[in-house]
Parts: C-alpha cells; sequence; structure tokens
C-alpha cells in the first residue's frame, strides 16, 4: 500500500444474529450464529474503547435485534462515556417495558426503526412475524416520548414499492426527522430471494420520481435518503464508502469485516477481535488490504475517471455475478459483463414470482439454506 | 391529525439551537472538530464552526451576525447574507434547529 490507512469513521456491531423477524432479505449471513458463539459484555466493550482511540465517532448498533442482549444499555454507556456516537438499529418488536427510556438514559443518540411494509399486513408478512406493524408503532411512540430522535427505515423491494406514498405519510405521522427508501441490496439472503424480491422496471422509476418530489416537498420537515436498487442503475455505488476506507463491521463472535457480504468472498479470510486488536486488524490484516485504495484494480477501474468516487464499486457484487472478486463491479455501464444486469431482472421476470406466494421466499432462520448456486 | 412540522425560514428574529441528534465535537485522532449526526459526519470549516457554535438556543441570528461580524472585522450586510443562506441550508437538512 502506498497511500497511508486512514482511521476508521464509522463502525457497524452485529451483537447478535438471533431476531424476532425472517425477513427474506436479512443482511446477516445465511449461516447465522447462535447466541452461544456471541461475544460477552466486557469484550465489547475493550471492543468499543479500541475503535474509539482508534477514530471511529459512530456506532451503529445492530443484529440481528440487538435488544435481545441484554447488557445492550451497559454497550450504549461504554460508548457514551468515550463520546461516540450510538445509534440504535431494531426491528422494534417486544421491547420490554421501560428499555427504550433506559437505552436514552444511557446515552444513546438516535434510533432507527425498520418497517417492512407501510401497511400492517406487508409488515406482518415480510417478517413472517403477526401483530408486528403494531408493536413498531408503539417502539416509535416510546422513543419519541423518551426524547430520541428517529429514523424510520424502510428495506424496498417488489412487495413494498407500490407502498412508498404511504412509507413517507408514515414516517411523518410518526414525527420521524429521517426516513430511509431503501432498496434491497442483493447479497445473502437477498440473493437468495432474488427472483421474488426484484421489482419492475416501471416501479422503480415511478419511485425515483415519487422519491424526488417528495424529498424537494420536505425540505427542513424531514429528510428522506433514497438507496437505489443498483441493479436498474447505470454506476455502482461507493460500497462502504470504499473498501475498508472509512467504515467497517464486527460480526456476533468478534469477527471484524470491511463490509456485511465480505465473507462470500471465499480467497479472503478473515480475523477476530481478540487474538488481534482492532488497529492490527484495521490496519494490517490482508482482507482490509486487498481492495483499499485503487492499485488492486483492474480495467476498466483502473483508469477510470471515476474511480475515487465509486472505487471500483461492491466487491462481493462482482464476485456473485462475474465471479471475480476484484473485477468492476457490473452494475457499471464500463463493465464488460453490464448487459447480465438487465438479464438477471429479465430472469426474475420467468419466475413464478409475480404470484408473490408467501412460501414463495426463502425465510431467514437458522440452517435452512444453502448457498444458491 | 398529524401534527406536521413545518419547514423553518430563517430570519433576523430566529434563535437557531442544534437539534439533539445532532452535536460538535472535537476528534483528538484528526485534531479538527466534527458535527456528528444520524449516518453523517461532518468536517466544518472555520466560519462554519463559528457559525454553528454560536446556534445556543439563546442568541438571535441577528446577534450572531453582528458578533461575527465584529470577530472578522467586516461588514455586517456581507456576513448576514452568508449566515442566513448558512443557516437556511442547514435548517432544511434538520442539521441545526429555528
Amino acid at each position: 500500500m502506498s497511500e497511508p490507512v486512514l482511521p476508521p469513521i464509522g463502525m457497524l456491531a452485529e451483537l447478535t444474529h438471533r431476531c424476532p423477524l425472517q425477513c427474506p432479505y436479512c443482511s446477516n449471513p445465511l449461516e447465522l450464529l447462535k447466541a452461544n458463539r456471541e461475544l460477552d459484555t466486557q469484550t465489547w466493550l475493550d471492543l468499543f474503547s479500541q475503535a474509539a482511540d482508534l477514530g471511529v465517532l459512530q456506532v451503529h448498533l445492530s443484529g440481528g435485534e440487538p435488544t435481545l442482549r441484554r447488557d445492550l444499555e451497559q454497550l450504549i454507556a461504554g460508548l457514551s462515556a468515550r463520546g461516540v456516537y450510538t445509534n440504535l438499529i431494531t426491528a422494534g418488536i417486544n421491547i420490554a417495558e421501560g428499555r427504550v427510556e433506559a437505552f436514552a438514559d444511557a446515552g444513546l443518540d438516535h434510533l432507527q426503526l425498520s418497517f417492512q411494509g407501510a401497511r400492517p399486513a406487508t409488515t406482518d408478512r415480510i417478517g413472517n412475524h403477526r401483530g408486528s406493524h403494531e408493536k413498531k408503532l408503539e417502539t416509535a411512540r416510546r422513543a419519541r416520548a423518551a426524547g430520541l430522535p428517529l429514523t424510520i427505515n424502510a428495506p424496498i423491494h417488489r412487495h413494498n414499492i407500490e407502498e412508498v406514498p404511504e412509507f413517507i405519510d408514515l414516517a411523518l405521522s410518526l414525527d420521524a426527522e429521517r426516513l430511509e427508501i431503501a432498496n434491497v441490496q442483493y447479497a445473502g439472503w437477498a440473493l437468495a430471494n432474488r427472483n421474488w424480491l426484484m421489482p419492475e422496471r416501471a416501479a422503480v422509476e415511478r419511485q425515483a420520481e415519487i422519491v424526488a418530489a417528495a424529498q424537494e416537498r420536505l425540505a427542513g420537515v424531514i429528510n428522506i435518503d433514497f438507496v437505489p436498487p443498483d441493479y436498474f442503475a447505470i454506476y455502482p455505488k461507493p460500497c462502504m464508502g470504499g473498501w475498508a476506507r472509512d467504515a467497517f463491521m464486527v460480526t456476533p463472535d468478534g469477527t471484524v469485516l470491511p463490509c456485511h457480504a465480505a465473507q462470500s468472498i471465499p480467497s479472503l479470510r478473515f480475523e477476530r477481535f481478540g487474538p488481534r486488536s482492532l488497529a492490527e486488524i484495521w490496519t494490517d490484516s490482508p482482507a482490509f488490504n486487498a481492495f483499499r485504495g485503487t492499485e488492486w484494480m483492474q480495467e476498466p477501474c483502473r483508469s477510470c475517471e471515476r474511480r475515487e468516487i465509486d472505487w471500483g464499486g461492491c466487491r462481493c457484487q462482482a464476485m456473485a455475478i462475474a465471479g471475480d472478486a476484484a473485477a468492476t463491479d457490473p452494475v457499471c455501464i464500463k463493465s464488460p459483463i453490464h448487459a447480465r444486469m438487465a438479464m438477471l431482472i429479465d430472469e426474475t421476470r420467468r419466475t413464478d414470482a409475480n404470484t408473490a406466494a408467501d412460501d414463495a421466499f426463502i425465510y431467514r432462520r437458522i440452517g435452512v439454506v444453502t448457498e444458491p448456486a | 391529525m398529524m401534527a406536521l412540522r413545518e419547514r423553518a425560514i430563517v430570519s433576523l428574529q430566529s434563535v437557531p439551537s442544534l437539534p439533539k441528534h445532532v452535536r460538535i465535537q472535537y476528534d483528538p485522532v484528526r485534531q479538527a472538530f466534527a458535527v456528528l449526526s444520524p449516518e453523517k459526519v461532518f468536517w466544518p470549516n472555520e466560519i462554519s464552526l463559528d457559525i454553528l457554535r454560536r446556534c445556543d438556543g439563546r442568541s438571535t441570528v441577528g446577534h450572531i451576525i453582528a458578533d461575527l461580524a465584529a470577530d472578522y472585522d467586516a461588514e455586517q450586510e456581507a456576513v448576514a447574507a452568508d449566515v442566513i443562506a448558512f443557516l437556511q441550508e442547514w435548517s432544511d437538512k434538520l442539521l441545526v434547529k429555528l
């Protein structure tokens, strides 16, 4: 590496893989870890302390469902004591009375609450959990009552893309500061369910217009962040802001990864916190250095004027679709196999997916699925 | 009934403050002040930082402008235009409360 390694700004901590929901696009890996593999309280606190020393300013506490960790208040307090900005990413189901207030008292800065649908029936069906919508509404109300700033997160796919206007109304009615309209990224579970999740092209275009109009109309009222579906795009996203550039994530057992899906790249070996310090892993780990900066790039990335805008796009998508983690993300129009994206979209038309039968989904669960071909 | 927030427009009488989800913090690793907000970290320049620090929930925009003009030894009118534009932009992103 010729360029200096900059300190990380953000960290996503997957405290557990346990979750009451079974969303078919879950960003956890297909092989979920059981509770007995999770780091204990003190190890997380040590890890957070090292993260703060390293320059991490924001920690996103996620899962699975992070509130299933009984020590969550303690973990928030530990981060807060170090001045780290804490964001709790929760499904908002079955949170015991008084706990949302306890998170706020521990110093939580912000709460992000997912809604699988804007309509109760959609939320309950996608997460495969009856009554979940009502529970989420209650969590949102408790968060506001506890004075917590609120983001509503809406993961978008074929079965709820028509609900985008209703998601906007929902976020407004819950007095959220922020709404994320985030189209599902096809890695892990979402890749296994791609044929059942891929939206129609016309719906994608309509969605983009609706969101752009709402962003303008609601400036100063609510922030709407939009993550478009990249199969329909001509340039890739700068995934994670660039591989190992300013953020990383940690799995429930302390494995440190550059991104959610990094373990889908078979040539890389990832290290665990404990045997090695966070600083050693961030700076020296061969997996972190594999795609850092621009020197690893092949053509057309290598000489592209956008190479420091999108950093070659997503390595895991290159792996999944091009079969080479060092290839240009096929989302990019300059990729020699860019046409494959349109073919993959068309392929979803040929499946029986339009009938949208519930049992067509492979719901997220421990031990139900093997890697898709 | 939905109790909708409305877009706030900056005036000289506005009293800006930082909302609960936004905070300014010195980062000893990078030796710079960062503005922390959900999902985003900003690195304001010196002038932006001087404006944001004065968003204390007590000072009016008029007062902030006068104060900055004195500090920077600059024309009030020029400072006013910059400060008002900055605060409107930050308010529209819900990073400053008016």
